[in-house]
This record gives structure tokens, sequence and C-alpha cells, in this order.
């Protein structure tokens, strides 16, 4: 960490040499923002850690990092220090959603902004948070729902569905599903005749699959809340002696590297995107309110959904 | 025998209930060509919780309890789709894996035996710095594996029985004869009945001890191979979590007294089958993710009530004449608390 920090430090007085001075805010010029990051568990969290780090390199913003490695008690450890250290803002992704007004309070106190990224709080008092980045998953899930009524707009019998949910009681599980069924709720051919969690996991997803393929001899279509589990299902259907992606249709959410590839072979039908790379969007609102200039409360990721002719072209360009 | 019967009478019930709700939950068919159908799913997702269990079984039996099996499951995942991602050996990178564990549960029997710490904190060690090594071989990432191969161990076939299933067959098989034909049962049984007087009486206490937390993780390590083989990748985070508890929950089902002692290979097998054919049955019956978790914990409370002595012998008693006398009772309770 300390040699990122270093070279960011290295670009930033390069940058200043060069007299080009774009947004630079504060006093004496130079913005260090101190971000808590949850962890390296998943591909796209690593993803989303790269793109925070080279975006605070490119936009000359010091930056201090640390992980959490998934533990709450961890990431208030760092924030705590970074208030010490009097960083001009902090950044981060809240492990879980609760306990967090203390910490907060005492970064206000300190008049040190805070932004939220990925994940949310659930604290009362929304002035301790200057704004949350973050994907928009209820949309996701619409997204989702949008693109399998359009497959079967013209289908007259009813649609099989079998759901894959994320971790019980996640954010991204309740809105992925809740987006979902806000979309196919409205046109009852659409029956989702089993969802259970996979917990996030290939593992899980296959498990649960084989137990779904054999209880419901009809399925049409599978929503899964991330790719892993989609993978998982997709051994799942092959081993059951039927095509992914031709028997039985596979919706995904997240696109990382593998879900991407599988797409692109024909094994899933429709990705949407959960964008890790936050980053060029962070640096921007962390320059916005280190000058004290208004931000929304609530900035969504800018992202896309991927049809298997999209993700051959998208694939080699993919950084994650 | 006897002691068999109740974790029977459970799954049996499990099963039909099963075939309530999925008329055709028993029907075996060939598919694909191999065996395909809802039994043989439970075997199949089973077999990594069977072979947990089995060295957890030996373990316990030694008075003593192993924390850091699922640990060991993600390193050797982990380090087997390493290897085979880097250049593809399959072979070696399944011997090196499970070099590694046993090695793990060396240190393990180590600290048991050798240094004298008490087993649920010298495995609670591995418990919490294993899943981190799993992460820093994986680098924080899914490795994702293309060996067919490799795919074998764990999703594969043989004359159309799925791999792990025979595998599990084959650890079972030695380890009943290795603990029932030979002398080590008795040794183990001795060890974890009073582990100075098993001394004391000419017994090598500390290697028997030692032996068992090397076979426990090399039993895991086996299951590690399996999980990351069926799904063709490795995920340090995920592979394996809490598959201690389930294991150290089979190997109670089974009718193995956590305070060390008798032992049973079949109960314990039993009891893996009984927590695999729930969490199917929980799948197929379309029990709300929300509520997952409280029937499972209801199933498992009956089944551990059904199976005590005591509980028995008080709604029995009630239900029909005084017949079972106390003292009786209370020496089973003994064995299977």
């Amino acid at each position: 960490m300390l040699v990122v920090a270093g070279l960011a430090a290295a670009t930033l007085t390069a940058c200043g040499g060069s007299g080009g001075g774009s947004g630079s805010g504060g006093g004496d010029g130079s913005i260090t923002m101190g971000f808590a990051q949850v962890g390296a568990e998943s591909g796209w969290r690593t993803a989303n850690t790269k793109s925070v780090q080279e975006s605070a390199k490119a936009a000359g913003i010091t930056l201090k990092f640390s992980d959490a490695q998934q533990k709450q008690e961890n990431q208030i450890k760092a924030i705590r220090s970074y208030i010490q250290q009097k960083v001009d803002v902090i950044a981060f992704s809240p492990v879980v959603e609760s306990g967090w007004d203390t910490v907060l309070k005492e970064a206000k106190n300190a008049k040190i902004p805070v932004i939220l990224t990925d994940r949310a709080v659930d604290s009362k008092d929304t002035s301790l948070y200057k704004t949350f980045l973050g994907s928009d998953f209820v949309e996701e899930g619409r997204k989702a729902g949008k693109w399998l009524v359009e497959q079967y707009k013209d289908a007259k019998d009813p649609v099989n569905i079998v759901e894959l949910q994320g971790t019980t009681g996640s954010a991204p599980a309740n809105d992925r599903k809740a987006g979902f069924q806000e979309i196919i709720g409205a046109d009852p051919k659409f029956k989702i005749i089993a969802s259970q969690t996979g917990d996030f996991t290939r593992a899980k997803g296959k498990e649960v699959m084989e137990a779904f393929l054999k209880a419901n001899p009809d399925i049409d279509v599978l929503y899964a809340h991330n790719d892993d589990m989609g993978l998982g299902a997709i051994e799942a259907i092959e081993g059951a002696g039927k095509v992914p992606g031709k028997d039985i249709k596979i919706i995904t959410v997240d696109a990382v590297h593998d879900g991407m590839q599988a797409l692109a072979d024909g094994k899933i039908n429709y990705i949407v995107e959960c964008s890790p790379l936050l980053g060029p969007q962070l640096m921007d609102l962390a320059k916005k309110v280190v000058k004290n200039e208004s931000v929304p409360a609530r900035v969504v990721t800018e992202e896309t959904t991927f049809t298997q002719e999209q993700a051959k072209t998208a694939l080699p360009s993919r950084k994650y | 025998m006897k002691r068999l019967l109740w974790p029977l009478l459970v799954l049996a019930a499990l099963l039909a209930v099963n075939l309530f709700f999925t008329p055709s939950f028993f029907s075996v068919e060939m598919k694909e060509g191999h065996l395909y159908g809802s039994l043989i799913d439970i075997l199949r997702f089973g077999a990594p919780l069977i072979l947990v269990s089995l060295g957890m079984t030996l373990v316990i039996a030694t008075g003593g309890i192993d924390l850091s099996v699922g640990s060991v499951v993600a390193i050797s995942g982990a380090l087997a789709c390493l290897r085979i991602s880097e250049d593809g050996g399959v072979f070696s990178a399944v011997v090196l894996a499970l070099g590694l564990c046993v090695l793990l549960g060396l240190w393990n029997g180590f600290l048991v035996a050798g240094v004298g710490i008490q087993p649920i904190i010298a495995t609670l060690i591995l418990m919490v710095a294993g899943r981190g090594l799993a992460q820093l071989i994986a680098d924080g990432q899914i490795i994702t594996v293309n060996s067919p191969s490799y795919k074998v161990i764990g999703g594969g076939y043989l004359l159309t029985v799925p791999f792990g299933i025979l595998l599990v067959l084959v650890v079972l098989g030695v380890t009943a004869f290795l603990t029932r034909r030979l002398a080590l049962g008795v040794l183990i049984e001795s060890v974890g009945g009073n582990a100075e007087a098993s001394r004391l009486a000419g017994i090598r206490s500390r290697g028997i001890v030692i032996t068992v937390y090397a076979f426990a993780a090399l039993c895991a390590g086996v299951a590690g191979l399996m999980i990351s083989s069926n799904v063709s990748s490795a995920d340090g985070n995920n592979a394996g979590l809490w598959i201690e508890l389930d294991a150290i929950l089979a190997v109670v089902i089974g009718g193995t007294s956590l305070a060390g002692g008798r032992f049973s290979l079949g109960g314990t097998v039993l009891g893996a089958l009984i927590i695999q054919t729930l969490t199917t049955t929980i799948y197929s019956v379309g029990v709300p993710p929300e509520t997952t978790l409280l029937v499972k914990a209801l199933v498992v409370a009956a089944v551990c009530l059904v199976q005590s002595p005591k509980f028995r012998d008080k709604v029995f008693r009630r239900a029909g004449p005084r017949s079972s006398p106390r003292p009786a009772a209370e020496e089973k309770v003994r064995v299977t608390a």
C-alpha cells in the first residue's frame, strides 16, 4: 500500500509541475483520501480495489488504503486512524449495514466528509455522510425482468422460472429479487416455481439447481442473482442432459470474467452488469465534497447489460 | 447395531417426507451414461461431508475436536486448482494438496499431543489462519480450472457411479478395516477414555492422537478436492465454510460421545446422510430461504431429543408402564450425550 501511496504522491508532484492543476481542490491543492475496503473476498472486490487505486492515481489524489478482511471492527479502526491522520475525505464500503453511527459522528465532528461506496448503511441521520455511490440492485433486477418479458412477449404458454437467490437477507439478494418480481409480476404467465438461496457460490448454485431439476421437470428460465451461482447451475443442467442457454434460458447479474465467458459461449443468455469500476466516479465526488460543492445524496454506478453478441465483443477488453 | 436404530428411523422419515412431496423421488435412471436421481444427488453432495465426518469421528473418539477441517477443505482445493492452472499436472497437484493437508493435520496433532494445548483452541488457530492461507494461495480470487481429469474426482463417473461415492466407500472401507479389524480402533477408544491410563498401560497415546489429526486433515483434503472439482473452481472464501460444524453434528447424531471413547463409523455415515437429506429435502420441498435455518434447527433438535434415552424414558414412561430401570438409562445417557 505504501508503494501505491508513494506512486500516487509522485504522480501528484508530476502533475503539479506540468501546471495542469485540473480539479485539485483544498487550500494546499492536494487531496488525501482514506479508503476502507471490505476485503478481497471475490474477483469483483479485487477489481473494485484496483479501480479505486488506479483512478486515485490518475486523479492526483493521495490514497490511504486499508483492507478490513470482512470485519466491521477493522473497518472502524481504519476510519478512526484516518480521522487522526486528518485526511481530506473518507470513503468506505460498509461490511454490514448497521453500527456506524458513532464512528461516523466522530468523522463529522472532525469535519471530514464521508462517501459510502457500493453498500449502504442503515443510519437514520443522513447528514453523517455526503453521498452514497453504488449500484442500484433493484434496477438490476428490473433489467433482468425486462429482458425476460421481451423474450417471451409472444409466448402463450406459462413460463416456469426458477430463482437462485443470493445470501439470505443481504441487500443485493433482497433487491434483485424485488426488482425482478416487480417487472414479471405484471404478467401472470410468468411463474416463479421455485426460489432458494445459493449463497452467491458456485457449489451451492449447483447443489440447489440439481434439486430444482429433480423436483420440477419443466423449467424454462433460470434467474441467478450472480454469475457464480449461474455457473454452478450450468453444470447441474448439463448433468441432467439438458442444454443450458437453449433448453433452459439463463439470466444472471454481475458480469465477472467467467460469467462473460459463459455468455459468449452461449451457455448464459443475458447478464446484467454490476460494475465494480466505480473509482473514477468516486474521485470526481471526492473532489466535489472537498471543495464543499453540493453532490446528490445517491449516485448510481454507470452500468450496462450484455447479450451473447455483446459479450463476444466486450470480452477481450474486460478488466475483471 | 441398536444404537443405529434411531438415526436410521430419522433418515427413513426424511426420505418418506420427500416421497410425499416429490413422487418420483426414489426413481434412479440412466442419463448421459450415468446414474441420475435424487438419491444419487444425496450421496454425491453428501460425499465430502461423510469424508470430513469420518476423520472427525476418530478425532472425537480420542476426546479431541478438530475445528480446522473447513479451512483445510478450502486450502486443499485452492492449492490443487492453483497448480493445475499453472502447469496442468493433475496428479502432482492432487499429491501436493493432500501432502500439505497431512502436514497441517500433523501440526494440529503436534499442538494437541506435543504441546498439550486444548484441542478446541489448537485447531481454532488453523481454522482462522487456514482460511486466510487459502485466500492467499488463490490470491483472493476464484480460480477456475478446465481439466477433465480433475473434474472426475468430484463431478465424474466410473462405471455409471459418481466417482465421489466410490471414493467414500474406499475410505470408509479402509478406515473400518484399520479400526475394527486391527487394534487401532481399540487403541483410539482407550486413549479417548483415559489418555494417561492408556500411556501407563503402554499405548503410545501421543502417536495415536497425532495420527488421527493427520487422518482428519487428509479426509478434509480429499473432501476439498471433491468440492472444488465438482464445480471446476476453488473458492477460498466459501469452500467448506462451516463444514466442521456439520461434521461434528453428524458424529453426534451417529451416537459417538463428544467426551471421547466409543465411536461408531456407521453412525457417522448415517448422521452425515441425514444432514444432506435434510438439505436436499429443503430444496425440493420448497421451504422459503428465510426459514431454512429454522426448519433445519427444529429437525436437528428433534433428532437429538429422540436419541436421548433420558428424554425417551420420560416421554414413554408417561405413555406406558414404568418399565425401564433408571440406572441403565443413566448409563446410556453418558454414551450418547
